[in-house]
Formats: C-alpha cells, sequence, structure tokens
C-alpha cells in the first residue's frame, strides 16, 4: 500500500532577530491511509511544529520549510504556493487543535463557520451545507445540532467545542486528520470520549490520523505507530506494541518510566527524566540528549547519531543494540531509590488541621432587579470533611465540580455562604481581618500556571522574599539568607535570586512559587493544579520536590488536580467532587482498587492505560457535567449513572461510611 | 439577560447620567466669577436700582437651590431661557444651529472612522512595511497636531494656495470638506492606533490559525474574521471620539467661520451668556449621551459574548 503522507528530510527554521533559529531537522516518516500515528515527547520538542509544517502554517509565523519534501497523495506540498495550498487544506487535510474555546471565532456561530469551510471548498448551496453541518454535529455527537449551529462558541461547553471542531475538520472527508493535543485542555471523561469518537471516525470516513500528544497512555491507545521526538529531531520510531514492550532509545526509556499508573508502587519516588529540555538556541553538541541521558559516553558527545534501523525499527542512539540486552534497562517503571521515605503512617488518629462543616457557596446569577428571580450557581453545596495534619488530601473531579471554589473559600479567599471552616479548632469565618492576616502566615497556596502567579517585573528574590517582608521583620542581610535557604530548598541555585521569572524554565518558575509559599513555614499549602500545565517528567520532579518538603517541613497539603494517576501518587485520602458536593472520601489506594460512587468509578475507568496489550474496559462516562445553576434532583450524578434506579432521582443519598474510612454518596454503591 | 432588559438598564443609565450633568453644569456656572448682570448693562450708566431690579428679573437674587429648582422646571416645560444679550430663546437658536454641528461631527466621524480603521488595518497587515510606517505617521500627526493649526494648514494649502475649496461659510458640502478633515484627523489617529494594535493582537489569536487550516483566503481571514474581532475594542475609541469631536467644533467653526453651535457657545462665552452656555452644554451632554448609548449597544451587536453573556 502506499504512503498517504511522506516527509522526506524535513528541516524548519524560524526568522528570528538574530538570524535564523532552526526548530525541526532531519525530520522522515511515513503515514499510510487508514493508519493512525502519534508523535510525542515533551514541550518543545518540535512536535507542534512538525504537524504545522505539513500543513504550511508555519509560513504564517515567520517559518520556512528550509529543506526536505513533505508528500500528501504524491504531491509535494513544499513546492505548493498559498494559492494551491488553500485548496489541499481543510479539504485533503484538516486540523484540530489544543483548546477548543480559542480556535473558534468568538463572534461567528459555530454553524457559519462549519458553513463556511464547505463553501470554501465546493460549489454547493447554503442550503446543502447547512444540512451537511447538521449532519456532522449530529455525527459528532452534539445533540440538538440546529440549535448548536445557530449558537456562539462561549454558549458550548469545551467538550462539546472540540466535537464541534471535528465536525469542521471532517467536513470535507479529509485523508488525512492532524489532531494536535486534542484532549489536553479537556477532562479525563471528556478526553475518553473524544478519542472514542475519533477512532471511530477515523473508520467511517476512511482517513488517516497524526496525533500529537504528550500523554503515553493515549498513544497506547489509539496509535498503530509512535513516532518519539526530542530537540527537534525523531530519536524513534516503532510500532506501538514495539515501542512500548521494549523501548530502544535511552528518552523513550525515560518517557515510558515517567508514566504513572493506577497501580505503580505510591511509596517510592516518581521517575523523572533529569534536566530538562534544551531550548533551540543553545542546543547541546553530538547527541542533543547526551546531557540527560544516564548511558551516554564521549562518542554520544562528539557525534549525532542518526535514525538507525535496530531491530525492525529506527533508534538514534548509537548504543541501542546493547542497551536492550542490558539487564538493568528492564527494570520497572518506579524509581527504587530511597532518597525518599515517606511519612510513617501514624495508627492513632492524627490531629485536625481544617474541620469544614456543611460549607457552602453560592454565586447569584444574573442581574435580580430586572429579572425577579434569584438563582445561584450552587458551586460548593453543603460539603464536611476533615484534613488531618500531616497528610494530603487529594480533591479530584471534572471541572465545574467546585474544587477550585472548595480551596478558595477553606482559606479564606471568598466568603463562605454557609457552614464553617475550622482550623484548629477556630472559626475562620469569625476572625478579624487582623487576625485572619496573621492566620494566614500558616496556610499558603501554590497556582496551576507558574507564568502567571509570579510579577514579571520583580526578582525571584523579591518575588520569595515578599511573604517574609510582610509577616517578619527581618534585616536585609537575614531575608538574603533566608531567600537563598528557600531556593536551596526548592533545588534551585542559590544565586539566582537576582535573576527575573521569564529566565526560567516552567518547572523553575513552579520552584519558585513553591518557595514563596514555604518561605513563613506555614503549616498548610493548597496545590490547585500545581503540576497540571507542566511536562511528565517535571510534574515528577515537583511531585517529588513536595513529598520532601512535606517531609521535611511537616507540611499539610490539599492537592487539587485533575490528573488522576498523580493524585493517587501524592494524596493519603482522596476526595471526590461532582456539583458542588463530595460524593466519596477514600484512602488513595482503596479508591482506586473499590471505587464505591459510580462517578468515581467512570472516572478511573476514564484513564487512558500506558499499555497497548491492555485494552481499557470502558466504563467511561457518558455526557457532560449538567449546570450547577440547575442541579439534578436526588443524586445529581444519576441522570449519567448507569447504575441510576427511581431512587436515585427522588432521594439524595447520604453521604454515609460505607468501610472503615471511606465514604460514599450512594444508593447502590458498587 | 435578554438585549431588551439590557437596553432598558442602559437607557435608565443614561437618564441619570443627563441629570447629572443638568446639576454640574448649574454648579460650574453658578460658582462661575464675575457678575452676569454687570455684563449686561453698562454700571456706568445704570444705577444700583436698575441693576438690583435686573437681578430680581432675572432671579439672581434667589437662593442657590430655589433658582435650581426654577431652572429645572423650566426645563421640563422645555424652556432654556433667553440670552442675555439678545433676548432670544435658547432652545430654538441652539435647535438652528444644531443641525450645521451635527453634520460637521457626522461627516468628521465618517472620515476618521473611514480613515482610521482601513490605514490601521493595512498596518497590522503589512506590519513594518511602508504602509505601515505611512499609517502610522499619519496617526502620529493626527493625534499631537491641534485642530486650529491644522484647521489653518488646510485652508492655507486647499484654498489659498490650491483655490480647490473654500476656505469658509457653511453654505454647501464643499464648505464641509476642510473642517471635517481637520476635525476627523484627530479621530483618525488615536483610530488607527486602536485597530492597528487590536488586529496584531487577533492575528496572534489560535482561532487565525483553525482559519487558515481551513483553507481559507487570507482575504477572508483578515478582513471578515479579524478585522470584526479587532472592531470590537475600537469602537469604544469611536465612541469617546464623537464627544472629542462635538468639543472640537467649538475650534473648528470659529477656524472656518461656520454657523454651528460650538460657535454659538464660543459667542456665548466671550459674552457672558449664560443661558445659552448652559444650554449649549446641556443639549451636548445629552447628545454625547445618546451616543454613548448607540455605542454600547452596538456592542451586543457586533460581539455575541455581550449580547448573551450569563
Amino acid at each position: 500500500m502506499s504512503q498517504l503522507l511522506d516527509i522526506q528530510q524535513l528541516k524548519v527554521d524560524f526568522t528570528t532577530k538574530d538570524g535564523y533559529l532552526t526548530a525541526i531537522r532531519d525530520v522522515s516518516f511515513q503515514i499510510k491511509a487508514g493508519e493512525t500515528v502519534c508523535i510525542v515527547g515533551e514541550s518543545g520538542s518540535g512536535k507542534t511544529v512538525a504537524s504545522k509544517s505539513i500543513m504550511r502554517l508555519i509560513d504564517y509565523e515567520n517559518g520556512k520549510i528550509a529543506d526536505g519534501d513533505i508528500r500528501l497523495n504524491d504531491v509535494d506540498l513544499t513546492q505548493l504556493s498559498q494559492r494551491e495550498l488553500r485548496a489541499i487544506r481543510g479539504k485533503k487535510m484538516a486540523m484540530i487543535f489544543q483548546e477548543p474555546m480559542a480556535a473558534f471565532d468568538p463572534v461567528f456561530t459555530i454553524g457559519n463557520q462549519i458553513i463556511e469551510t464547505i463553501l470554501a471548498h465546493k460549489q454547493s448551496s447554503t442550503e446543502k451545507a447547512r444540512k451537511r453541518a447538521i449532519y456532522l454535529l449530529q455525527r459528532v455527537g452534539i445533540s440538538d445540532a440546529e440549535l448548536r449551529l445557530k449558537q456562539y462558541p462561549n454558549e458550548l461547553s469545551g467538550g462539546m467545542l472540540q466535537r464541534a471542531m471535528i465536525a469542521m475538520a471532517l467536513a470535507l472527508g479529509p485523508d488525512l486528520l492532524i489532531a494536535d493535543e486534542p484532549t489536553t485542555a479537556l477532562d479525563v471523561t471528556i478526553q475518553s470520549q473524544i478519542l472514542q469518537l475519533l477512532q471511530e471516525l477515523k473508520t467511517e470516513f476512511g482517513m488517516s490520523i497524526l496525533l500529537i500528544t504528550h500523554d503515553m497512555g493515549i498513544a497506547a491507545e489509539v496509535a498503530d505507530r509512535i513516532i518519539v521526538m526530542y530537540a527537534g529531531g525523531i530519536v524513534e520510531q516503532a510500532t506501538t506494541l514495539q515501542l512500548f514492550e521494549s523501548p530502544h532509545h535511552p528518552y523513550t526509556h525515560g518517557l515510558l518510566q515517567s508514566v504513572t499508573t493506577i497501580d505503580s508502587d505510591r511509596s517510592k519516588k516518581l521517575f523523572s527524566i533529569e534536566g530538562s529540555i534544551p531550548g533551540l538556541s543553545d542546543l547541546p553538541s553530538g547527541c542533543r540528549f547526551h546531557p540527560r541521558c544516564p548511558y551516554a559516553t564521549e562518542r554520544c558527545l562528539n557525534e549525532a547519531p542518526p535514525l538507525l534501523d535496530v531491530n525492525n525499527r529506527k533508534s538514534a542512539c548509537w548504543y541501542s543494540e546493547e542497551l536492550v540486552k542490558n539487564d538493568s534497562w528492564k527494570k520497572p517503571t518506579l524509581q527504587t531509590t530511597s532518597d525518599l521515605q515517606r511519612p510513617r503512617k501514624k495508627e492513632q488518629p492524627r490531629e485536625k488541621l481544617f474541620t469544614i462543616q456543611e460549607l457552602s457557596k453560592f454565586y447569584p446569577l444574573g442581574n435580580r432587579t430586572f429579572s425577579g428571580t434569584s438563582s445561584f450557581v450552587r458551586a460548593v453545596d453543603n460539603v464536611s470533611f476533615t484534613i488531618e495534619k500531616g497528610e494530603t488530601f487529594g480533591l479530584v473531579g471534572e471541572s465545574g465540580s467546585g474544587k477550585s471554589t472548595l480551596g478558595r473559600v477553606l482559606l479564606q479567599l471568598e466568603k463562605a455562604s454557609g457552614g464553617k471552616v475550622l482550623f484548629q479548632d477556630q472559626d475562620l469565618s469569625k476572625l478579624s481581618n487582623k487576625e485572619l492576616r496573621e492566620t494566614r502566615k500558616h496556610m499558603q497556596m501554590i497556582y496551576q500556571d507558574p507564568y502567571g502567579s509570579v510579577n514579571p517585573r520583580w526578582k525571584v528574590g523579591d518575588i520569595i522574599g515578599e511573604p517574609l517582608q510582610v509577616h517578619q521583620s527581618l534585616t536585609k542581610k537575614e531575608k538574603r539568607i533566608r531567600v537563598q535557604e528557600l531556593l536551596e530548598a526548592v533545588g534551585l541555585n542559590k544565586n539566582s535570586s537576582e535573576r527575573y521569572p521569564h529566565e526560567f524554565s516552567g518547572g523553575q518558575r513552579q520552584r519558585v512559587a513553591i518557595a514563596r509559599a514555604i518561605a513563613l513555614n506555614p503549616q498548610f499549602i493548597l496545590a490547585d493544579e500545581a503540576v497540571s500545565a507542566l511536562d511528565v517528567s517535571v510534574q515528577a520532579q515537583i511531585v517529588n520536590l513536595m513529598q520532601e518538603l512535606q517531609n521535611d517541613l511537616d507540611l499539610t497539603y490539599l492537592f487539587i488536580a485533575h490528573g488522576l494517576n498523580i493524585v493517587r501518587h501524592i494524596s493519603d485520602r482522596i476526595g471526590v467532587m461532582y456539583l458542588g458536593q463530595l460524593v466519596e472520601i477514600a484512602p488513595s489506594e482503596e479508591l482506586f482498587k473499590h471505587p464505591a460512587h459510580h462517578y468515581t468509578r467512570g472516572l478511573i475507568g476514564s484513564i487512558p492505560i500506558a499499555d497497548p496489550r491492555h485494552q481499557r474496559e470502558i466504563i467511561s462516562i457518558h455526557g457532560e457535567i449538567p449546570s450547577p445553576a440547575n442541579p439534578p434532583s436526588g443524586c445529581r450524578f444519576h441522570t449519567r449513572c448507569p447504575a441510576a434506579t427511581a431512587r436515585c432521582r427522588e432521594e439524595q443519598p447520604l453521604f454515609r461510611e460505607i468501610d472503615s474510612g471511606h465514604w460514599a454518596a450512594c444508593h447502590h454503591p458498587a | 439577560m435578554t438585549l431588551i432588559s439590557k437596553a432598558l438598564v442602559r437607557i435608565a443609565n443614561s437618564f441619570v447620567s443627563v441629570l447629572g450633568s443638568l446639576i454640574l453644569v448649574f454648579c460650574i456656572i453658578y460658582l462661575l466669577p464675575g457678575d452676569p448682570v454687570l455684563s449686561m448693562i453698562d454700571p456706568s450708566v445704570a444705577t444700583p436700582e436698575m441693576i438690583e431690579n435686573l437681578r430680581r428679573e432675572l432671579g439672581l437674587d434667589q437662593p442657590f437651590y430655589v433658582q435650581f429648582v426654577e431652572y429645572f422646571t423650566a426645563i421640563l416645560h422645555g424652556d432654556f431661557g433667553q440670552s442675555l444679550i439678545n433676548s432670544d430663546p435658547v432652545l430654538p437658536k441652539i435647535l438652528m444651529h444644531f443641525s450645521a454641528t451635527l453634520i460637521l461631527t457626522l461627516t468628521s466621524t465618517i472620515f476618521s472612522i473611514v480613515i482610521g480603521v482601513t490605514l490601521g488595518v493595512l498596518s497590522a497587515i503589512y506590519r513594518n512595511k511602508w504602509i505601515d510606517i505611512l499609517a502610522r505617521l499619519v496617526g502620529l500627526f493626527g493625534i499631537s497636531m491641534p485642530t486650529f493649526w491644522s484647521g489653518i494648514l488646510l485652508i492655507l494649502i486647499f484654498s489659498v494656495n490650491l483655490n480647490w475649496l473654500p476656505a469658509m461659510g457653511s453654505d454647501d458640502w464643499k464648505t464641509l470638506i476642510l473642517p471635517s478633515l481637520a476635525l476627523g484627523f484627530v479621530g483618525a489617529g488615536l483610530i488607527i492606533r486602536m485597530v492597528r494594535t487590536s488586529m496584531l493582537e487577533v492575528v496572534n489569536e489560535q482561532f487565525i490559525v483553525t482559519l487558515r487550516a481551513k483553507g481559507l483566503s487570507e482575504r477572508v481571514v483578515m478582513y471578515r474574521h479579524a478585522l470584526r474581532n479587532a472592531l470590537i475594542p475600537a469602537i469604544t475609541i469611536i465612541g469617546m471620539n464623537i464627544g472629542e469631536m462635538m468639543a472640537g467644533t467649538v475650534v473648528i467653526e470659529t477656524v472656518f467661520s461656520r454657523q454651528g453651535i460650538g460657535r454659538i457657545i464660543a459667542d456665548a462665552i466671550m459674552a457672558k451668556d449664560l443661558p445659552v452656555i448652559q444650554g449649549v452644554i446641556f443639549f451636548s451632554a445629552i447628545v454625547y449621551v445618546i451616543i454613548n448609548l448607540l455605542v454600547d449597544l452596538s456592542y451586543s451587536v457586533i460581539d455575541p459574548r455581550v449580547r448573551r453573556s450569563h
């Protein structure tokens, strides 16, 4: 069978102020008709550039194809003019993107944008195009297609928009669909639905898919073949089974080891590849991976290995063959270092740090003076639980479940609408502003976005030193020494206090944020999606750091995240939230082994498994989370629950202890 | 909230603004130094009794609040008082001259939008090319040049030297061209900058990549999609600018010797003709509020996020 897409020796340059910068080089790969190929790698590896080059979209971003060719159905795309390319873009090859919210023009309706695509490519009446659009929307699983057609992007949920995006991409039945991290911005439940949809559509429309992802689990689930990229080049290329059974490149090996699964050993430190991906302007000599490679030799430092054929696959490593034979290569996925002593679980009941009683947070909806109604968004609705001293309490749930609101109310960043938050038996809502400020010393926060949460115009030393200035009266010298201590504690160079945030990578910036959070020796840290924006291997580094700090400083964490595996690894106990309510609380392993609530089961079932031999039993949750302004009656989950009965529709289940320390709010626990 | 109830809220707000401007105008005039009575009659000929009588006649001997209430009730009846100079009723005078000013403001606005949006868009699309540099230069001049100076310059070039267009008067459409250019130039400068900046921001948005990936032509991507998004912030500037231009007519109508409300208020200020000043300011405030109301409502037309935000 001939190749649908054939890329040979592709080299892409970007024009910058200081001349050309080569983003990717020597990239060669093929995609057959009907095949799904995944490109994996950390951010900065060049996977997105590669995909945009195929569409020649880099032409608009100061990029240019410096060398090589890209053949789609034997037409060399590098030789075409933009005018000729337009006839192919959207028709023969289409693309979907990471952020469905940002990928639609906000001022045109969904229908308008789909119809426009159809009309741009073929002679068709608007009416026919509209019918096609409705058909496509229905096909990708959007109900009320005719209504959705008239809606604007801001009126649809992220999952719905991604479906609409897929519908738009399929409008003209392309041969190749390029999907750039299509599910990264979505909840795990929706991710699972979208991936399944893509698989179905692939067969139905007879197309090939090039999927770009950083998630090895997704690659394992959908890919026929996997291409691993690092620092602008391909380091390994193999079938999915080959790659997972026996990775040949140390980078692939590292990536696979970084994967946390739902049955990995929680008492071990997470594996991470040392260091971080190099920038394009200072690529290392020889093999670009050598500074991070535990097997690097003199040769790797001087000579760049080409993509060699080894054991029926391709690997760009001088030592692939020897390494694979090595026994240590086949070690299980987690490091067995003893660097990390997890806190000894004290058997006696621990002291309670936070006691949350019937806590609620409602937001008024719309202007009540004119409409006369008083409806509320019930972001947090009657939640009670405790956080014990020294533990990590994980909080999971889809977006819109109220996790972040709960966290903010806990720290009194927002005022509760009802209920109490006791911090060391002290009712926080009763404190005066001054007392509250005093108490805040003990509670700090780490945010999701390491770019947005530090002031870009402040030096790192000042950022970390600010809490000290607010709460303590240290001399300049004492402050400087303390900042240096903190920098070292989070694994940064102690001399970096004079540098600005933009000089640091995402992971390093998150370390700065952590240093700021621990500056006052707090007792409690709220980490709201603190590792979600980071690459797997950096994520592991940060999680390890947080655990080390927890041991050293006796910290208590509330760890909010949607990456379930990472929550499982770090948390002692986990709470599951749905539509503003806690539906289940259990010790971490217990929750994943014996989930009682069907929502928890669905969440866990939605996690892609990084093992191509293992076919995931699909217990994914259907549909999307309803609006918290108008939650379903009875058990709020009944609309999506596979086990729902008439009772669930009417009667709200009590939150009760079904096993020691295992609470669930379900009439029919699994 | 529906579009209609939103509009109702806006309109209610507008009434508050108008009332506020009425109070403000009255207070400012009241606190202004100088005695209007003394400017009406020559104190060297008039006896103190005559002055007192006139003052009583005009109600100027009453306390502040009484004067205000009287003024306010009169206005509700459509009575803006009479000119102190020639006893003409104020409202008919304003209405008579207002159309000329309105037309000038309108043509200037259209001119500033056409020039501003066109150059702003081209400037963003051909970034750092000659047209961008030209547009930025035009923008810089527009913002920095005072209208009286650019007005005189235009007269000098097009009337005196080239003799293409009339330098003064307000008789036919030809007399409108130069004043509109002078007045619209300032707004055009602001709009160029605003549109350029927001266009440059919009073309970096993710959805522009999507549009290109769909195979749409650059023309469609830029003029159908990017421009509409870029216009949203520009509308604010355009709305504010209309008010600026109305204020600018004071200078322009004098420079070009045109009839209009700007001229009237300039003359009234010179003569301390309080009822006329009050009337014109109040009237302008109403127009300004109406324009801003329209601008506010036009957001909802162009930006669906405003229209149906929850």
